[in-house]
């Protein structure tokens, strides 16, 4: 049921994935997926689909940049890279992510107070 | 924001994302194949793995359509929830809007038919007529020739003449119809081309009568000949002489002069035949109506206009005889006579209809004030829950846009429906007149405008309540907090809508008083129980010598009939009849240089029979009337009007006997004087009339006036009969002069009804207005109220405190109203004979009626309001 396993990320999660991938360094969309679910350990089973309406999105935000161009395997591919107010937006997200994914922690496992 | 990216810019953006899906998909199913698969299977595989492809990429596409479009349709529906859950409120905004904006696209509709593009013809921008400062635009045909030769302004200049009442003959009975006389060049400087058959032109004219064609009007070919295409080449006989129909003009081009329609069109160099006087004639006003033609590119009018000039100057040095006009100008062809009270017309008009539309935006900003006022909790509710300001706002926008566009649309069909009816209307019959009101394009852009417009002129006034609305306040206090006694803006706009209502009930009011007035003023004559009979024996074939003798039987005849009191005759119309009248220079005895600067008047001219002014009514003030013994034979004589005998000896008493001179030199002695009258138009100044014998200057055309108290029907029907005795082929005409003054009353008609309707829509409007106040006032203080009882206060007590307040603002609001509608009512004087805003019965009227309005849209309220009961209403909250 990988519909479902999408569906189930929170919103904004997938983005901020992107983003970070994108920080390390710039791909194309094939590059990504296969990025992200071998980052995850194949947990996050993502449907390659469903990244490219995030990615239209993040191109409208202007958060990321697109250019059509060749890979190393001699493949036409479209590299998106990440901008400066990509930056900023993937901080913000991860730091406000943390904080919420904290104060779940907390309430999830009451016992132990501070975690990380 | 961006959210227009331009078209092409997403165009470019969904093919990429098309692109690089396909790409992805391809890698994919490369990578399968690698790892071992079938090529069928990996690609079955990577698609399964890729997901939903057409959801996706549709998903993908949303991010970047606009978000606004699906928020408007929200808006929409929310709006539409709203305003049907107060079906009242919603039928009377709409309602007040339709007749606003249906009032305003008529009156738009008559001023771009009327005065924007007064004629129907091709590049109509750039064509000028003549048109002089002491007269319309009559002149000579020679004269026309001089200005058409010398003139260096125009492409080129065509001319045109009326002949009204022409026998159309074809073959089996002559019908009266109008036509217009024009030169050969009339059709190709107009730039019109022939619906069916040709046109005449310039090359078919070789000298007076040599072009026997006529050029039948779409609409007279329709009616007359029931559209048969086989009239070209046909034989019909005008006026006994034979002429050949040689095409038809195309449907939309109806002559050159605004409101009259013509039958047909023949070449100006036949028109002797028509009984007009010989086209060598220079000393006549009469051969040509007007001049016309398209100015050269690169001329201004000032330059056209100063040329004009100059060569009328030329004339008058050259003929100083027989030049009667001083004076030139041009003018926007097609309004040429009727030009400065048509448009003095619309723009009142203009100015009424869009103090209805200001009138209607403030009732409608007070209720949408008062609908916000009333949903101050709802609206407080949402604000404390998170909404933005924003949002709410633009939700009350959107519910006055449906309410305007709604209102835009019941209007636009009514006012297309107004204005279809208004040009096929015939109001007079036997005159051709038309009404060039055509519902154009612009018609639904300007609705749409005034729609707008309107729809955010109300929708914004209770903007600043929403804005400083604080919550917290309204929600802990409930509505009723805020009845505050400070001046509000609903107030206001009350104030300014009941002003406007007034200046409309005073102008309305004004002109109808004028109708009345002008219809019981002194003519200078009486045309009550007098019969008209048109007489035209030069169409009947008589030569010129034979017309007196002829036009003395027929007086003699119908003098017989019994019941007839006095019989007249009037060359060319009597007084007052189809605005037609001439005007002759008259000097004093003593001068000898007989040019147009030396006039010491210029009266108009009648020459009538013996027994004309006892049949026409008209009081003999001092000296004789004429005799049968004034003819060719006699010394000159004329009977004048005061006006006249004041201007020209002083007085009355002392004219009979002196003399005066006409234009050709002649010496005329004063026999008599006659009481003042009007003559060309109801609205004219006192003018100085002079009338001659007729039997001194004889014409064909003429018209019989008969006295007589009985039936106007038998009568006509005895006076035809007695002429049928003298000649069975003479045609007669017979009207009653009161109808005939229908054409000459019917602006002031059409103004008094156009008044009366928008002084009622006015009326309703601030019923509507006050009764929405009103009632807001009771129902916002229906608790006090029921305390004010249960406590004791006196009905009277209760009824003040209600309904004062809305009283004084309509005592305000009146006030001002009428002191503007009466500043403006002296734009209504051009137009409305007497209609002077001095008249204490409309400043009564006036005052009753807004007080009578008040009292009606009142009377449910106050019944509301005495009708509270304490017990149940302190029981509700």
């Amino acid at each position: 049921m990988t519909e479902s396993n999408a569906r189930d990320l929170f919103p904004g999660a997938l983005e901020m994935m992107i983003l970070e991938s994108l920080r390390r360094q710039p791909a194309h969309g094939y590059a990504l997926v296969q990025h992200i679910q071998q980052r995850s350990n194949d947990l996050l089973q993502v449907e390659e689909g469903s990244l490219y309406p995030a990615l239209q999105r993040l191109l409208k935000a202007k958060l990321v940049k697109a250019e059509w161009g060749v890979s190393s395997t001699n493949r036409r591919v479209r590299t998106y890279q990440i901008t400066a107010s990509g930056l900023s937006h993937l901080e913000q997200q991860i730091s406000s992510f943390e904080r919420m994914f904290e104060g779940i922690w907390l309430v999830v496992n009451p016992g132990k107070a501070t975690t990380s | 924001m961006d959210w227009i990216p331009p078209i092409f810019r997403r165009r470019k953006i969904y093919n990429d994302l098309s692109e690089e899906i396909r790409l992805h998909i391809e890698e994919r199913t490369e990578q399968l194949v690698r790892e071992g698969m079938s090529p069928k299977q990996a690609a079955r595989e990577a698609r399964l793995a890729f997901g939903n492809r057409t959801l996706l990429e549709e998903r993908s596409r949303e991010v970047w359509q606009w978000p606004t479009l699906e928020s408007i349709a929200a808006d929409v529906r929310i709006a539409l929830r709203q305003l049907r859950r107060s079906p009242g409120f919603t039928i009377a905004a709409v309602l007040t809007l339709a007749l606003a904006i249906g009032a305003n696209a008529v009156v738009f509709g008559l001023m771009d038919g009327m005065v924007l593009r007064p004629l129907n013809v091709p590049q109509a921008g750039s064509l000028y007529g003549t048109h002089y400062g002491d007269n319309p635009a009559w002149q000579s045909y020679p004269n026309y020739i001089d200005l058409r030769d010398r003139n260096r302004s125009f492409e080129d200049l065509a001319a045109f003449n009326m002949v009204l009442g022409v026998g159309f003959d074809t073959g089996k009975n002559p019908i009266a119809a109008n036509g217009f006389a024009a030169t050969g060049n009339y059709f190709d400087v107009l730039r019109i081309h022939p619906y069916l058959g040709r046109l005449f032109h310039a090359s078919d004219e070789h000298g007076p009568n040599s072009a026997p064609y006529v050029v039948l009007t779409y609409q007279y070919w329709r009616t007359r000949f029931n559209g048969d295409p086989g009239v070209v080449g046909r034989s019909v006989q005008l006026d006994k002489h034979a002429f050949t129909i040689i095409g038809v003009a195309p449907p939309e081009f109806q002559g050159t002069i605004m409101f009259i329609a013509p039958d047909f069109f023949m070449p100006i160099v036949n028109e002797e035949q028509m009984g007009a006087p010989s086209l060598n004639t220079r000393a006549t006003e009469h051969a040509v109506f007007e001049a016309l033609g398209h100015l050269k590119p690169g001329v201004t009018l000032a330059q056209a206009v100063s040329d004009v000039g100059a060569v009328n100057g030329y004339l008058e040095k050259t003929y100083p005889k027989e030049i009667v006009h001083h004076g030139t100008a041009l003018s926007r062809e097609g309004l040429t006579s009727f030009g400065p009270a048509v448009r003095a017309f619309v723009a009142g008009l203009m100015v009424l209809s869009g103090l209805i539309l200001l009138a209607a935006c403030a009732n409608l900003g007070s209720l949408f004030a008062a609908r916000a006022a009333d949903r101050s909790r709802e609206v407080a509710l949402r604000l404390a829950l998170g909404s933005s300001r924003k949002r709410i706002l633009r939700g009350l926008l959107t519910e006055a846009l449906l309410i305007s566009f709604a209102g835009g649309a019941a209007g636009l069909l009514v006012s297309f429906m107004l204005l279809r009816r208004m040009s096929t209307w015939q109001p007079i019959p036997g005159v051709p007149l038309h009404l060039p009101v055509a519902p154009g394009a612009m018609l639904y852009v300007v609705a749409l405008g005034l729609a707008l417009f309107s729809g955010f002129l109300f929708g914004i006034v209770p903007i600043r309540q929403i804005l400083r609305a604080n919550p917290y306040e309204v929600v802990k206090a409930g509505p009723s907090a805020r009845t505050g006694r400070r001046l509000t803006i609903r107030d206001v706009l009350l104030v300014v809508q009941i002003a406007i209502c007034a200046v409309l009930v005073t102008s309305s009011l004004v002109a109808v008083r004028g109708l009345v007035r002008s219809l019981h003023s002194k003519f200078g004559f009486d045309p009550r129980g007098t019969m008209t009979a048109g007489v035209d024996l030069a169409a009947a074939g008589y030569s010129d010598d034979k017309v007196p003798a002829m036009q003395r039987r027929i007086i003699e005849a119908i003098g017989t009939i019994p019941g007839v009191d006095a019989v007249g005759l009037v060359n060319g119309y009597p007084p007052l009849v189809y605005t037609a009248g001439n005007r002759a220079d008259v000097y004093k005895e003593e001068t000898s240089d007989l040019s147009p600067p030396n006039a010491a008047a210029m009266p108009f001219r009648y020459e009538v029979s013996p027994k004309y002014f006892e049949a026409a009514g008209t009081t003999l003030l001092a000296g004789r009337s004429f005799l049968w013994g004034d003819d060719k034979n006699a010394p000159s004589v004329a009977v004048v009007n005061r006006e006249f005998a004041d201007r020209m000896f002083g007085s009355v008493t002392g004219a009979v006997g002196r003399n005066y001179r006409l234009q050709d030199g002649t010496r005329v002695q004063v026999a008599g004087v006659v009481e003042d009258g009007k003559y060309m138009s109801l609205t004219e100044a006192q003018q100085p009339a002079m009338f001659l014998p007729f039997l001194q200057s004889p014409a064909s055309a003429a018209y019989l006036v008969v006295r007589s108290k009985r039936d106007p029907q038998q009568l006509a029907a005895a006076i035809r009969s007695k002429v049928r005795e003298l000649d069975a082929g003479l045609p007669v005409d017979t009207q009653t002069w009161t109808q005939m003054l229908e054409v000459v009353l019917f602006p002031a008609r059409v103004a008094t009804m156009a008044l009366g309707v928008l002084g009622l829509m006015g009326a309703m409007l601030s019923i509507t207005g006050i009764f929405g106040m009103a009632a807001y006032s009771v129902s916002n203080r229906l608790r006090e109220l029921g305390i004010r009882m249960a406590l004791g206060a006196p009905r009277k007590e209760v009824l003040h405190a209600a309904l004062g307040r809305p009283f004084r603002l309509l005592a305000i609001g009146s006030a001002a109203g009428l002191t503007m509608g009466l500043l403006a009512t002296r734009v209504l004087a051009f137009i409305v004979y007497q209609a002077t805003p001095r008249d204490p019965l409309v400043l009564a009227g006036v005052v009753l009626a807004m007080a009578l309005l008040g009292l009606l849209a009142t009377w449910i309220p106050a019944q509301r309001a005495l009708s509270v009961n304490p017990l149940i209403l302190l029981r509700e909250d």
